[in-house]
Parts: C-alpha cells; sequence; structure tokens
C-alpha cells in the first residue's frame, strides 16, 4: 500500500491557498445531489455537518448522545489559539506553525500544520460573528491569554468554558441547518459499522440506543468526527460515552490507524480517591501559573503525610522538593504537559506521593496568595478552586491541592491525507478521530482549534473534490453491502447477548484500563509492553466467555452499548501496545525508558523514526500490517527540545 | 456509609412504572452521586437485574446530560452543582434518598431516570442562533462589544440545558431556558438583525412544546445548577413584546 499524503506543491505558505484553486468543485446547483453522513456533533462534526450543510449538501448528522449539545468538546476549559497576532506580541502563522511542530516533536506533517495556523483567524472571525462571548478587554476588543508555556499570549478563552461557548456556537449553525431541512439529526444513535461498496464508503449501519433498532444509511460520503479513545484506559477526562467503535469499525473495514500509541496524559488532574472512581477530572493547565509543585523531600516525610500524621502546611521550606523547579530552572512549574506528567510519576514511584493511595503530588498557591492576596488568586481561579473543593472536600486556599497525571487526549487516529481523507475513497477523519496534526504530543488550546479548522474550514473544500467525482445515484440501503453490514452487526450484538456469564463489563473495562495505564501510559518499557500484550490477549478471550450482558438488543440497555465499546477497546489496546513497542525511541506523549538523554529526557530518533506508523487490520487475531509514511521537513530544523 | 434508595423504575415509554427501594452499603463519601448509582448497578448486575438506567456523560458538570430529581429537587440538595458534582458527603449516614427522573409532559420518560429532552433542541432550532453561513465574516474584532455587555451576555450563554429549570417548575415551564439563549442574543450587536423573529419563533416553539406558563416564583434560577438569572425572563419578556408591537400581530 502506498500512502499518499496527497500535500500540494508549492512553498509551505502557498500550498493551501493554490490547493484550494486546483480542487474540484461541485456546481452550487448540484450539491443537493450529494448526501454526506457526518459522524459525532462535537466541534469537528457540528462545524462539518452545519458548512457543508450550507453549501448545499443533504447531510445526516449522528451522535450518541440525546441531543448535538452534550459532545464532549463542551468540557474543554482553556481556550483556542489563533495567530491573530492582536496583543502585538510577535505571533504569525509561521510561530504558531513552528509552536506546533516542535510540541508535537517533529512528528507531525509541515503542510498540514501550517494550514492549521493559516485557518487558525478565520475561526475566531467565524465564532464571534455566531455571537460566541469571548472575554474582552474594557475597550470592547477581544481579550487573550498565554497558555501552556507558549512565549506569546494568543489564545482566546471564555473564562474556564472556551470549549462549551464554542461548542454551543457550533450547534446554533447545526440547528440552523436542521430547521432549513439540509440536515437531518439522529441523537442517541450509534454508528456500528462502515459500508463499502466497490471499495468506496457509502454508508453506515447505526443503532438506534433508545429501541434497539438496527439501520442502514446511504450517502455519497462519510465523515467521521467521533473523537478520541482515551477511554480505552476506563479512567480519563474523557466523557463516559467517549469510545472508538466508529473509527474502529472503520478501520476493520480497511481504515488504517495511524500512531495508535501516541496518548497526551495531563499533568493537572484530581487524583484518584478510590476503587469507585469512574472518571477523572482535569484541573486547567494555567493553574501551573502560580501553583507550585512539590512534594515531601523524604520518603519517611509522605509516608506521615499519608498517614495524617503531620499536615503539609507544618512542612518547613528544606523538607520540601519543588521538583520541577529544581531540575527545570528556565521553566520551573510550566514544563511541557508530558515532562510535568512524567516527573510526578517519578516522584510518587519513590514513594513521596501525599494522597492515601500515593499518587498524588502537591500544586501549592500558598506563596502565590501571599504575593498577590487570597482576592486576586481567586479571581482568576475561583471557579477551579470551588471545582477542586465539591469533589475533594478541601479547601485549596488553606491548603495545597492534590494532584496527579490523567489520559487526556489521543494524538493518534484515523490516517488522513492532506485532504482529510482516509485511505478508503469517500470516507474522512476530522477532530481527534485523525491523526493528523499534534504530532506526538498536543499543545494547550490547539484541540478546540484543530476541531474547528476541519469542520468549517477544509472539510468543506476538500469533500467537493471528492463527490465532483462521483455520480448522483446513491446506493439502496437494500444493496448485498449493507445487509451483509447489518447482519454482521446483529450477529455481534446477539454474541455478547448470549455469553451471560459471570463478570459485568465495567470489570472488563477496569481491568484494561489498569493494563494499559501501568505498562502503555505515562512511561513504556520493552518488557512491559510485551507483557501487556500478553495481559490483553487473556482478557479479551476471557471477556468473550465470561461478560455478562443483561436485557435483550430491542430495548435502552446501556449495558449492551459498553459491552460493545469495551470489546472495540480490548482490540484497540492490543494495537497501541504494538505500536508502542515498535516505535524504539521516546517522543512526546510516547516515553520509552530505554531512550532517554542522560538527565532523564525524551531521545527521539529521527533517523529510524520520522514517520507516522500507519497500521492495517489484516483479520481476528492476526497481526496488523504497519505502512510508513516518512515525515519530510523543509521548513523547521529538528532539535531536542530542552527545557532546562 | 449506608442508604436506603428509594428509585423510579420504568421500563419503557408505556410502562406505568413505579418505585423501587434498594439498600446500598459501603459507600464512600468521596464517591460522586452518579458513582454510588454506579455501585449499585454493578450489585444489581450481580443479581441478573436490570440496572438503573440514567443519563450521563462528562461527569464534570457541563454537558448537562445527567437529569436526577433527587429528594424533592433537581440535582439534588447542594446549589450550583449537576448531580455528577454532588458527592454523598452531602448525605448522611442512614439516610432514605428518593430518586426521580425530571418530571414534565415535555420531557416524556425514555426509560427509568432517562428523559427525552429534545423539545429544547426543537426550540433552538426555532431561532436560537445568529444566520451566519462559514466564511465570509468581518474580522472578530471589527465588532467591539462592551466588557459589562460580554460578560452579561456570557452569563445566559453558561446555560448547558440541563431541564432541572423546567423540572423545578410546577407548570414544567421552560422559560428560563429559552429566555436564556434569546437574551444572550439580543445583547450582542451580531443578534440584532434577528432579534424581534427570533424571540417570537422560539416562544411559539416553546409553547409548541407543550412547557407550561412561567409561575413566578423562580423556583427554576433557584435550582439552576448555573445560576441562570431570572432577570432572564424579564428580558425575553420585553423582547417577545417588543416583538409583538412592532410586527402588530
Amino acid at each position: 500500500m502506498n500512502l499518499e499524503s496527497k500535500i500540494p506543491e508549492g512553498p509551505l505558505s502557498e500550498k493551501w491557498t493554490n490547493h484550494k484553486f486546483n480542487v474540484k468543485l461541485v456546481n452550487p446547483a448540484n450539491k443537493r445531489k450529494y448526501d454526506i453522513i457526518v459522524v459525532g456533533t462535537g466541534l469537528a462534526g457540528a462545524s462539518a455537518a452545519a458548512s457543508l450543510a450550507e453549501l448545499g449538501y443533504n447531510v445526516k448528522s449522528f451522535c450518541f448522545q440525546d441531543s448535538p449539545r452534550r459532545a464532549h468538546s463542551i468540557a474543554a476549559q482553556g481556550g483556542i489559539n489563533a495567530a491573530k497576532n492582536y496583543q502585538n506580541d510577535g505571533d504569525s502563522v509561521f510561530r504558531l506553525f513552528y509552536d506546533t511542530i516542535k510540541g508535537g516533536d517533529y512528528r507531525s506533517r509541515e503542510a498540514n500544520v501550517y494550514r492549521l495556523a493559516q485557518v487558525s483567524v478565520n475561526i475566531i472571525d467565524q465564532c464571534v460573528a455566531q455571537g460566541v462571548p469571548f472575554a474582552r478587554e474594557y475597550g470592547g476588543l477581544l481579550a487573550n491569554r498565554s497558555f501552556g508555556g507558549a512565549q506569546v499570549s494568543r489564545t482566546f478563552y471564555a473564562r474556564g468554558q472556551t470549549g462549551q461557548q464554542l461548542l454551543l456556537g457550533a450547534y446554533s449553525a447545526l440547528s440552523r441547518q436542521i430547521a432549513n431541512g439540509k440536515v437531518e439529526l439522529f441523537p442517541r444513535t450509534e454508528m456500528l459499522d462502515l459500508v463499502m461498496v466497490d471499495g468506496k464508503a457509502k454508508g453506515i449501519v447505526a443503532r438506534n440506543l433508545v429501541t434497539g433498532k438496527i439501520e442502514s444509511h446511504s450517502a455519497h460520503a462519510v465523515v467521521l468526527a467521533t473523537g478520541g479513545y482515551g477511554n480505552v484506559f476506563y479512567l480519563s477526562t474523557n466523557a463516559m460515552g467517549s469510545n472508538v467503535t466508529a473509527a474502529w469499525r472503520a478501520h476493520k473495514k480497511g481504515a488504517l490507524m495511524a500512531n495508535p500509541c501516541y496518548t497526551q496524559i495531563h499533568p493537572t488532574c484530581i487524583p484518584v480517591s478510590g476503587d469507585h472512581q469512574s472518571k477523572l477530572t482535569l484541573m486547567s493547565e494555567s493553574l501551573r501559573n502560580d501553583g507550585r509543585v512539590w512534594v515531601p523531600a523524604t520518603k519517611e516525610l509522605a509516608e506521615k503525610i499519608r498517614k495524617k500524621e503531620i499536615h503539609p502546611n507544618d512542612l518547613s521550606e528544606d523538607e520540601r522538593d519543588y521538583y520541577l523547579e529544581r531540575k527545570y530552572p528556565a521553566f520551573g512549574n510550566l514544563v511541557p504537559r508530558d515532562v510535568a506528567s512524567r516527573n510526578a510519576k517519578y516522584v510518587c514511584d519513590e514513594g513521596r506521593g501525599v494522597n492515601e493511595t500515593g499518587k498524588a503530588v502537591y500544586l501549592d498557591f500558598r506563596d502565590a496568595i501571599k504575593r498577590d492576596g487570597e482576592d486576586t488568586i481567586a479571581s482568576k481561579y475561583g471557579n477551579l478552586f470551588d471545582m477542586y473543593k465539591q469533589i475533594t472536600g478541601e479547601n485549596p486556599y488553606a491548603q495545597p491541592m492534590k494532584i496527579y497525571p490523567a489520559v487526556h487526549y489521543t494524538m493518534g487516529g484515523l490516517w488522513v491525507d492532506y485532504n482529510l481523507k482516509t485511505n478508503i475513497d469517500g470516507l474522512y477523519a476530522t477532530g481527534e478521530s485523525n491523526f493528523s496534526d499534534h504530532g506526538a504530543n498536543r499543545l494547550g488550546a490547539s484541540a478546540l482549534m484543530q476541531g474547528l479548522a476541519d469542520g468549517y474550514f477544509v472539510i468543506p473544500y476538500t469533500i467537493g473534490n471528492y463527490l465532483a467525482g462521483e455520480k448522483y445515484e446513491k446506493v439502496d440501503t437494500d444493496h448485498e453491502a449493507f445487509k451483509a453490514a447489518e447482519k454482521e452487526v446483529k450477529d455481534n450484538i446477539d454474541k455478547l447477548l448470549s455469553i451471560k456469564g459471570s463478570k459485568s463489563v465495567d470489570h472488563y473495562h477496569k481491568e484494561l484500563g489498569k493494563i494499559m495505564w501501568d505498562y502503555c501510559g505515562m512511561s513504556r518499557t520493552g518488557e512491559g509492553l510485551k507483557k501487556a500484550k500478553e495481559l490483553i490477549k487473556d482478557l479479551k478471550v476471557d471477556f468473550w466467555k465470561n461478560v455478562k450482558v443483561l436485557g435483550s438488543n430491542e430495548e435502552f440497555n446501556s449495558s449492551l452499548e459498553k459491552a460493545s465499546r469495551v470489546s472495540d477497546f480490548l482490540e484497540l489496546g492490543e494495537l497501541m501496545v504494538d505500536d508502542a513497542l515498535h516505535r524504539e525511541e521516546s517522543c512526546g506523549g510516547h516515553f520509552r525508558e530505554e531512550h532517554q538523554t542522560p538527565e532523564g529526557e525524551a531521545k527521539r530518533n529521527d533517523e529510524d523514526f520520522a514517520y507516522v506508523a500507519a497500521w492495517e487490520y489484516t483479520g481476528p487475531e492476526k497481526p496488523e500490517t504497519l505502512h510508513k509514511e516518512q515525515l519530510i521537513f523543509e521548513n523547521v530544523k529538528l532539535t531536542q527540545r530542552s527545557y532546562k | 456509609m449506608k442508604f436506603k434508595l428509594k428509585i423510579w423504575r420504568q421500563k419503557n415509554n408505556q410502562d406505568k412504572g413505579g418505585f423501587k427501594t434498594y439498600d446500598l452499603d459501603g459507600v464512600s463519601s468521596d464517591m460522586s452521586f452518579l458513582e454510588m448509582i454506579d455501585v449499585l448497578n454493578e450489585q444489581l448486575i450481580d443479581k441478573d437485574e436490570d440496572p438503573v438506567h440514567f443519563d450521563h456523560d462528562c461527569r464534570e458538570g457541563i454537558c448537562g446530560m445527567c437529569s436526577m430529581y433527587i429528594n424533592g429537587e433537581p440535582h439534588g440538595p447542594l446549589r450550583g452543582v449537576t448531580t455528577c458534582q454532588l458527592h454523598m458527603r452531602s448525605f448522611s449516614d442512614g439516610e432514605t434518598i428518593t430518586i426521580e427522573p425530571w418530571r414534565a409532559k415535555a420531557f416524556p420518560v425514555i426509560k427509568d431516570l432517562a428523559v427525552d429532552r429534545s423539545a429544547f433542541d426543537r426550540v433552538i432550532q426555532a431561532g436560537g442562533y445568529i444566520s451566519v453561513n462559514t466564511g465570509g465574516t468581518p474580522d472578530a474584532n471589527e465588532i467591539p462589544i462592551p466588557k459589562t455587555v460580554a460578560d452579561e451576555a456570557f452569563d445566559s450563554a453558561t446555560c448547558i440545558g440541563c431541564g432541572a429549570c423546567v423540572a423545578a417548575c410546577k407548570n414544567a415551564s421552560a422559560m428560563l431556558f429559552v429566555s436564556a439563549k434569546i437574551s444572550q442574543l439580543s445583547m450582542l450587536p451580531q443578534g440584532q438583525v434577528e432579534r424581534d423573529e427570533r424571540a417570537e419563533k422560539m416562544v411559539a416553539q416553546m409553547d409548541a412544546e407543550g412547557f407550561g406558563a412561567c409561575t413566578n416564583t423562580g423556583a427554576c434560577s433557584a435550582e439552576c445548577p448555573k445560576g441562570i438569572d431570572l432577570s432572564n425572563i424579564a428580558r425575553m419578556n420585553r423582547e417577545y413584546l417588543g416583538a409583538k408591537l412592532s410586527s402588530g400581530k
């Protein structure tokens, strides 16, 4: 298989402009003759569905939630980057491009990232026109902040609810097209298979989650905007329903899965409190601007803290180890996410963790409150402090917060070319569900940017290029390909229901999560990954023998929904381990202990691994085939990241 | 901690439904309310009983999907939080907790505690947007908006569409939800062009969905997890009246 990235010719800054001119167009009067399915209604899905409908295409929009407005983009807190340079502080399209490539540890495509930076400015214009209430200065113009250690202030925000406001903007645009009759909405409906006819994506099979009805939907193209797969770890900051099923089923139909091992672990989350934990809550990265991260200097002190024999406030300065400030004097507490996360793990592995489970470090605002006063700190972080208090029952104004890293975002995803088309004709992937823009590590405030860039400004151009060559006639859902896919979906459901084993779906999901977290999480070793592979294999066998799914298909059945998703996570987990095992280097979110510098930092191997690893499904229980897309850097020089 | 849970069980839309009581032991005070239900469900599955169905997704108080009526209050006893952010330390050991779905004609029960809130989506579809297509918009800073106006619009925009306002209201009125969107857009310069039409259409759709009239008791705002202010309703009434007067209908 030849992976053609389809990157346009010409200088970096002119590629997208040239490409837009060169793509084939669909005549305005003919657009209504094409149907497009968009799965997912988060930023990438809702923006794509609305924009495509505005152009005149007939769109069918699917989400598993009860309303498109619930998609998990809604939970993004921090902000959205754009190279507007409103602050006159030296930002530019090239700088945003450069920061994103470097932040991604040189594992993303130059051309895609440059386009992302280019269209970032249009996103802000679009959102403001929709009535998104971004933060403003007293003069009435938009406010910006610096985010995630960026050297310029390019992040637009809406208090700590930027994702919510952007999603409601996209949802309003989508709602308008529903009212216009250009979008047909299918809420509480989950895609369970991709339908291919003559090698092209021609529709999907979906299950109505309320009635259990299995339905086929035919279209000229399918866009997957189905988010990330962080829930393979069971505990993550993802929503409970976030899953890989749509993308995975497309993968099993031939779509390549790229860089699945690239996972982002966010350093500032509220620690796990017990076995009952169902999800983890993120605390905005901005807290690290004022909070100081530390653990007790010795194991013995940490032990006493865990036993509640001493209080953290009573520890003297030399009994505290501000380990980030000590190890990284230049960046201190503001080192990138992967570095901060890994170091928290190290100090806890040394036995210096500070909560009952030993898996927490302090984020202390004592000095900031002393310096700026409690009111100033409250005005900056008040809502986060309240949320922390609500969840933990502890007051962060009076004692240090406890934090620990948690799975937050997955950079890997379906392989797509420059047009966001997968290797299957007619199948596109946008937003977090594709792999394209963040390399091995995503910068803060860039997920929202990418989701909306793909949906508002990329796919509306690129999909026309494909549709212009397609016939108007739609494949009938009576076609044998649809019938076969329906049968496969039904058989799979019947199989899950017929096992009638003894262990709940959550049991398997938790077990899988533990394996993934222990061996394929923040820090990985060849040995550990090999062990994980065996453990997952065994777990998968046990799942198909002993899982207990009550009830029937013909009803609202949450156990069945979960079982189907977990069965896909089990398969994905194995591929993630394979991918992590084969990548004999450390880069971004992928840290192999065998590959580190003498100072313990990630050591890339550009000679052998500057490529995208795209995996091809070859059949049940068969190893997947690796395809490589070499990454070519013509505009940036590859350097080792250093935050000392 | 130990609890007696009185939970509304209803197999589907056709079923009459009724309360069922469960004893639950070994609950940690650090559990969220939904995690407590998770524990109950694991025990029910173990006994081959159908788990309690409920809507939930983000579990961090922003998606608006969770919707439980706990001890006679939407989202339970704490102010300013959704059910998923409510923790068991807010209850006392040995307490009986009654859990029901949202009760409103416009929100039919789907199963157990899950209800159909698509009426809200249809109200937004009636006009809860600014009609701009993608592309061709002016530079974002060409529309200066006074900070105070932007902040006030933001306060209205924080509505999560959970429906607690409807559940709290004796008349199952959706006025707080609808008015929050109308207010947000009517305050912003971008929303002026369609201002009258929007108010008329959204109110008409709200009525068509079968939501009741405002009781003026303010229960909606008191129970709103995001603290949406009652003044939004006053603004909506003004917008609606203004629209009616200018259209002469």
